[in-house]
């Protein structure tokens, strides 16, 4: 039996009256890629928190590498890319990502190496010594990816990691998720670029808060009949509409 | 060793940005310079005034190093001389009576002038004294001859009749003695300084004191604002670290940069302006360091409140400012009881405080243990405010 990485269970959320997550059930087992596809404002990022522990959810249980969270040591064991671009502007690369590997307690030894890596990964090695505030927004992403890489994680966790990223290095980015996958680690990823959607084991489609459809790529397609993973995320979310206006 | 990455990279980030630490380091010494040479040249200032119609011996009085005077005609009137010749005060006698107008735009300057008159005044008096006690002195020397004459005649006069006995009182009067009036000659000690102290001098150590506490306070409140706003804080949360540990090594880097402002800024003002500090250097250095502590718990505390820069600015009117005015440039124990009141909550009253207590008095540690206490206090309180305000962003 493959390990479960994260277990989330009847997940709910609301700040203030407004609910931001419902009922979310979801499982991801080792090596795996999962994608979280929905609008902006669906409730991705929201639910990236709460798995993370960094949101306090209403109801509900998120368990991570067998660890219920919140837990801070379990953090160790999670790579996480955030949304925005989290870097200290003023320090170069290199020191940026430093200063998390320290924290994420990568063994001295291994730091050197373990940066030029992950710097190698998302082909920063000769802007590494430049400072993140001459960097380009696709640069910081990538930087962002490598941070998020250095302490070797069982779990990855990124929020839109492919935003301002062009198409080559997109490939070059994917073949190292697989590359992780094959290692035996999970990752999730959130995204609204559907060709993305299309290279994940397992998708979950999040609307208004609500999973509406979970499964693989293929099942998707089957269960709405259509055949690109973008049909399916409209006709899901047309379907939502239609219910709501029944109500 | 996740503090000292803290620590390692808010150093890294101060040193690569050269503009706030020229500010850290460079203003103090900018404004200390300043503000040496505006107080250490205020005490030369002559004041003029002019006179019209006043004795001569009064003007002679009156005169000091302080004051300029310039004569006038009897025609001159207060207001025209006063406007005309930008004079501090115009004196007019008429008769024995001294009409005096003052500019009154300079307060310093009619002080200056009030000192002289009175002065002045006090000096003619005395002298009027010590001439009516010279004049009452040979009065008396004058009924003593004459007293003496007397009883010599009466002396004879008993020694022809053969009696003595009415001689003997009259023998006391002879040694009626008339002291010369006493030269008081004034001789001053300084316990504090010397006669060279300026207000520079006394309110130098508080100065140090809020240095530290305004920079530290709005760099540290910025930086973890800009931690904040970008992002980087709650990526740093969903890292293993202890929120602790986010603020310790806060404190290490800024304490540091605290510490470091305060040896140059000490260091200046005893080289350059020789100032006299008769208390222990290294205590300043810990009074400073505390302070440090303080505000940058306080400025992290204050700085989730703001939003921005600019809205981190504004509590500079209402948490830095106030301060000002309770470290003791003011005199604390002259104010209304109910402001010593609120003087007592503000970090840097007590701060002031012992500074001023260890540099200019030169008191030790355990006399100034009291206000070391206190500042802990608001630090641990800051510190814990800031630990337990950052489960916002993570749980644990």
């Amino acid at each position: 039996m493959v390990a479960t990485t994260i277990d989330v269970r009847d997940v709910a959320k609301s700040f203030g009256s407004n609910p931001v997550l419902k009922q979310i059930n979801l499982r991801l087992p080792a090596g795996q890629i999962m994608g979280l596809i929905g609008p902006s404002g669906a409730g991705k990022t929201t639910l990236v928190k709460a798995i993370l522990g960094m949101e306090k959810v209403d109801a509900g249980t998120t368990t991570v590498l067998g660890t219920q969270m919140p837990n801070r040591q379990v953090m160790q064991r999670i790579g996480y890319m955030a949304q925005s671009d989290a870097l200290y502007e003023d320090l170069t690369a290199r020191e940026n990502i430093r200063f998390f590997a320290e924290l994420m307690s990568v063994p001295k030894p291994q730091l050197a190496g373990a940066i030029d890596h992950v710097a190698q990964v998302v082909n920063l090695t000769d802007a590494l010594d430049r400072r993140v505030a001459a960097y380009s927004g696709g640069m910081k992403r990538r930087l962002s990816l490598a941070i998020a890489l250095v302490q070797d994680p069982e779990l990855l966790i990124l929020d839109e990691p492919t935003v301002g990223i062009d198409p080559e290095l997109r490939q070059q980015i994917w073949a190292e998720l697989y590359q992780l996958k094959a290692q035996g680690k999970a990752v999730l990823v959130t995204t609204h670029v559907m060709d993305e959607a299309e290279r994940c084991d397992y998708l979950m489609l999040i609307r208004e808060g609500i999973a509406l459809a979970q499964g693989t790529p293929q099942q998707l397609e089957q269960d709405y009949a259509v055949s690109t993973i973008e049909q399916v995320f409209l006709k899901a979310g047309r379907l939502q509409d239609e219910s709501h206006s029944d109500l | 060793m996740r503090v000292i990455a803290i620590f390692k990279r808010v150093l890294r980030e101060m040193l690569r940005d050269k503009r706030t630490l020229a500010l850290m380091f460079i203003a103090p010494l900018f404004i200390l310079t300043l503000m040496f040479f505006l107080f250490n040249t205020s005490s030369d200032t002559v004041a003029k005034i002019g006179v019209s119609n006043v004795d001569t011996t009064v003007v002679k009085a009156i005169k000091n190093k302080h004051v300029k005077i310039q004569h006038y005609g009897t025609q001159a009137t207060a207001k025209d001389q006063v406007r005309e010749d930008n004079l501090a005060a115009f004196i007019k006698q008429r008769r024995g009576k001294l009409t005096v107008t003052y500019q009154n735009s300079q307060p310093g300057d009619s002080a200056l002038v009030r000192q002289a008159l009175q002065d002045g005044l006090t000096k003619i008096k005395v002298q009027a004294l010590v001439a009516a006690t010279q004049t009452q002195k040979k009065a008396l020397q004058q009924q003593a001859k004459v007293l003496k004459t007397l009883v010599a005649q009466q002396q004879q006069l008993a020694a022809a009749r053969g009696t003595s006995q009415t001689g003997a009182p009259m023998t006391k009067s002879q040694q009626t003695h008339v002291s010369a009036p006493t030269n008081y000659q004034v001789t001053s000690h300084y316990l504090y300084g010397s006669a060279d102290s300026t207000f520079f001098d006394t309110f130098l150590p508080i100065l140090l004191g809020f240095f530290v506490f305004f920079f530290v306070f709005l760099i540290s409140g910025i930086s973890l604002l800009n931690e904040r706003t970008t992002g980087t804080l709650t990526r740093l949360l969903a890292t293993p670290i202890r929120r602790g540990e986010i603020i310790t090594g806060y404190l290490m880097g800024y304490g540091l940069f605290a510490l470091i402002q305060t040896v140059i800024t000490v260091t200046f003002a005893l080289t350059v302006f020789q100032i006299h500090m008769i208390g222990s250097v290294w205590l300043i250095l810990l009074i400073n360091f505390l302070l440090a502590l303080v505000a940058l718990s306080m400025g992290i505390f204050v700085s989730t409140f703001a939003n921005s820069e600019f809205q981190m600015m504004q509590f500079i009117p209402i948490l830095v400012i106030p301060q000002v005015f309770f470290s003791g440039l003011i005199p604390v124990d002259q104010m209304a009881n109910w402001l010593q009141w609120i003087a007592h909550i503000f970090p840097l009253y007590y701060g002031g405080n012992a500074l001023m207590n260890v540099a200019t008095r030169g008191v030790g540690l355990s006399g100034i243990a009291f206000e070391l206490i206190v500042l802990v206090l608001f630090a641990t309180l800051f510190t814990t405010l800031n630990v337990v305000g950052m489960k916002r962003y993570r749980r644990v």
